[in-house]
């Protein structure tokens, strides 16, 4: 008898019951549904409306279907009606979300780090201070990684061989102007390289940028640490250094600053309320994440997707945004993203 | 014989009635947005994902692969039957599939493109259970330089689609070339031709192009010009079976579409479309009838079909032997994975090998089911071509027209759609292929891509090409292909002289 084998209870036929309805309910996914529109003046915070700049399976859908698991599990909504509207990391939805869902007392955007720097390259007239800053929730660590088969053992020796000929250290990471290039010039710029000097080799996200390491076609590699984690647990990448201000719970790579690279960089996720809503509104939605990170459900979910809980909200989520947005911008400009 | 106890007990997993309920979904919907154009596997199992709150791990896989593997399936019926892709891995297939199905040959390309699928996906299926490491081990070879030859190699199939003008055929395809280049460019974050829309900075869907060359532009040409068809009803000729002939021409190009598909899906930068541009090739080049095509030869969808059902096997290969997501399905998978606490990567066959050889061993029943699901669907949707042309040519409008609205639900996209119908129909009344702005489009800017990869990493060397070996070895083979033929025809001319 093989331990694979399940015997066929009353859950098993639910659940084919389940699979039946499945194409029913995916269909009606679709947006195709004249529903899908809500209505904007609906109670409260009944039904959480939250707004996703960015097609569903990414970060900040995950976020926003996080947010939703929490927030019913905990009884603190009834429902939640997450909208996606995907492209130039945010540029697009952000608009939409500035005029259309104007002064909506139950609506959020989920936005963070990445749009920063989007909104900077793509010149967007529309600005995320027009939006009206609620909390910030996540953050993830960058880290950089060097093949198993490099001979780079640790962050000083990569400096090293960047300061000798930076064009011959290549690095593999995510879209120009994303945060891991960011990382990579906020790197060679605290060493004295000029950042435009980085032979930054940008792939479509962490998957096939993994590739690239893997088959050792490049020098190193920068990325968020769950898109590498799994990678370098199984040894066949090195971590030299991650970025936070400190290290990674249960995680042995030492920080950048602790190399004395002096950059630290998270990439942050945060939510924002629409412009026109009423000061009680802002106070009622804080009142709601706050509450929402303090959940068990919260918690257990963050573990699960390694995120890091960092709850900071209002005026002080306000100021680090702005802060990181002159930061970002100026980064960009070192890199010549950006003018 | 490792991965045969294995896979046994994978079966024991797949096979439980709650899993083949799973299975039988996946297909069923997987064909129905394969159908669709615009809806595709990826964008389904996103919108999917909340079942992860609430379904087991492995019955959730099932079914997303169910999906994955029926999309290939159904992106072929609308490509045969209305000329509308509904993938675009299923592009090539309109190209013969279509003409097949004006002479009234639907039923067999149908047959053709179901009965490969199967074989074709079998193959990837028993090559993913049984050469998965050998083959990442060489895909991972792979590297900026490589790819660029690859592509490279890709281009020379553009030659079997030029039509009778080279002028005409080469206009098409840097066309193609030019709208690929649309949106930010990934290697400086900077817009190209977006003419300050948002809308475009992430490009243009390949989708919205091909069905609106292909159907809106035929939809425009038939009603302008009606006496070309003369109104009249399509006749569903001959046997609704292959016959005798059309095995014997099918199935050696299945097994070459299978063997093309295979390897390429699991490149990490290989594609789904690049496979079938190269069988198509092949297939018109090793034809005993290299006349038919561009009027319906079964080869030409019986080789690229096969293929693309292929990649999709080995698009799993990279997936799950080292937890790398290479194409848009595959990331969401993985991203699925994590809501379950399960952290893909290349220790996933060790630490959930119930997971893994189950969601192995329902993609061959998977196949199964999507052919006893398909076959029988044939006659009836070989009788669609029944309709009357205005109907069925308006039927197709109303199509495509939500097809391309439900990829971003973007007026822009419906726009596009319309304007570049109309270019197609332009093409059509001057006599410019169409295809070759395809290829462009999807071949450009991946040849772009890693080109400037290669040189970022090599600083500006071009030997890079002729150093690493497997590029130089495609790039010969590319140069081979192109001019191959005139130097044996000069040949034999200094010869007769």
């Amino acid at each position: 008898m093989s331990a694979f084998r399940r015997s066929f209870t009353r859950r098993d036929v639910l659940q084919t019951a389940l699979a039946g309805g499945v194409a029913a309910y995916a269909l009606g996914r679709f947006g195709l549904s004249p529903f899908s529109v809500g209505d904007a003046q609906a109670q409260a915070i009944d039904t959480l409306k939250l707004f996703v700049p960015a097609n569903p399976g990414g970060g900040w859908d995950q976020t926003a279907r996080s947010m939703e698991q929490a927030l019913k599990a905990a009884g603190m909504i009834k429902a939640a009606q997450v909208t996606n509207k995907g492209g130039a990391g945010g540029a697009v939805g952000l608009p939409e979300f500035v005029n259309q869902w104007k002064g909506q007392p139950n609506a959020l955007m989920i936005g963070g780090m990445v749009m920063v720097g989007a909104l900077l390259t793509n010149k967007s007239p529309v600005k995320l201070t027009q939006t009206v800053p609620i909390a910030k929730l996540t953050e993830e660590q960058e880290v950089v990684v060097v093949p198993a088969a490099s001979p780079h053992k640790d962050m000083k020796s990569l400096v090293a061989a960047l300061k000798a000929d930076p064009g011959k250290v290549s690095f593999a990471g995510g879209s120009a102007g994303g945060t891991d290039h960011i990382l990579a010039g906020l790197i060679a710029k605290s060493v004295g390289v000029d950042a435009k000097k980085v032979a930054y080799v940008a792939y479509a996200g962490g998957g096939p940028a993994s590739a690239a390491i893997l088959g050792n076609q490049v020098a190193a590699g920068i990325s968020g640490w769950g898109e590498f984690a799994e990678q370098v647990k199984a040894g066949k990448m090195r971590a030299l250094a991650v970025s936070g201000a400190s290290r990674i719970p249960g995680v042995n790579v030492p920080t950048l600053k602790e190399q004395g690279v002096a950059v630290e960089l998270v990439n942050w996720r945060g939510v924002f309320a629409p412009p026109g809503v009423s000061d009680k509104d802002k106070k009622a939605m804080i009142d709601l994440v706050t509450k929402m990170a303090a959940t068990k459900e919260w918690k257990d979910i963050l573990q699960k997707r390694d995120w890091a809980g960092s709850l900071v909200t209002g005026d002080a989520y306000a100021k680090y945004i702005a802060a990181e947005t002159t930061r970002i911008e100026a980064v960009l400009k070192d890199l010549g993203l950006a003018s | 014989m490792e991965a045969l106890a294995a896979l046994a007990q994978g079966f024991a997993v797949a096979l439980t009635p709650v899993n083949l309920a799973w299975a039988f979904a996946g297909v069923f919907l997987g064909t129905a947005v394969g159908v669709l154009p615009g809806l595709g596997p990826a964008l389904t199992i996103a919108l999917l994902l909340p079942l992860t709150f609430s379904v087991p791990a492995t019955s959730v896989f099932i079914l997303f692969a169910g999906i994955y593997y029926g999309a290939m399936y159904g992106g072929s019926t609308t490509s045969i039957l209305l000329n509308t892709p509904g993938e675009s891995a299923t592009i090539v297939t309109a190209l013969e599939g279509n003409k097949m199905a004006k002479r009234g040959r639907a039923a067999p390309a149908l047959a053709t493109a179901a009965i490969g699928s199967f074989v074709a996906g079998t193959i990837g299926t028993l090559g993913l259970t049984f050469l998965a490491p050998a083959v990442v081990e060489f895909a991972l070879k792979f590297g900026p330089a490589e790819y660029f030859a690859l592509m490279i190699l890709a281009f020379v199939t553009v030659s079997a689609v030029l039509g009778n003008s080279a002028v005409r055929g080469l206009t098409a395809l840097f066309f193609g070339i030019w709208l690929g280049l649309i949106g930010i460019d990934l290697q400086t974050g900077q817009a190209r031709f977006t003419f300050g829309l948002p809308e475009l900075t992430d490009g243009i869907n390949v989708i919205v192009v091909a069905v609106g060359l292909f159907a809106v532009g035929e939809t425009i040409f038939l009603a302008l010009h009606p006496q070309n068809t003369g109104g009249q009803v399509l006749q569903v000729t001959g046997s609704l079976m292959m016959s005798a002939e059309d095995w014997r021409r099918s199935w050696k190009a299945w097994l070459r579409g299978a063997f093309i598909g295979f390897p390429i899906g699991a490149m990490p930068a290989g594609g789904a479309e690049v496979p079938t541009f190269l069988s198509y090739y092949l297939e018109k080049k090793l034809s005993k009838h290299p006349e038919e095509f561009g009027s319906g030869a079964i080869e030409g969808v019986a080789g690229p079909e096969a293929a693309n059902n292929a990649s999709a096997a080995g698009v799993l290969v990279p997936m799950l032997s080292l937890g790398l997501p290479t194409s848009a399905t595959a990331a969401i998978m993985l991203s699925a994975f994590q809501s379950y606490g399960i952290n893909p990567g290349p220790l996933l066959l060790q630490s959930q090998p119930e997971l893994v050889w189950g969601l192995i061993a329902s993609l061959y029943v998977g196949n199964v089911m999507l052919l006893v699901l398909n076959l029988p669907l044939v006659g009836l949707w070989a009788k669609m071509l029944t309709i009357p042309t205005p109907l069925l040519y308006g039927g197709i409008l109303v199509f495509a027209t939500i097809g391309t609205y439900g990829i971003s639900q973007s007026p822009i996209d419906l726009f596009l759609l319309y304007a570049i119908g109309a270019l197609g129909y332009l093409m059509r009344r001057f006599d410019f292929p169409t295809a070759p702005v395809i290829i462009g489009m999807i071949l450009g800017p991946l040849a772009e891509q890693e080109f400037r990869r290669a040189m970022t990493i090599s600083q500006g060397d071009l030997s890079v090409f002729v150093t690493h070996p497997i590029a130089a070895f495609l790039l010969a083979l590319a140069v081979l292909a192109l001019l191959g033929p005139h130097v044996a025809r000069l040949a034999r001319r200094a010869k007769a002289a």
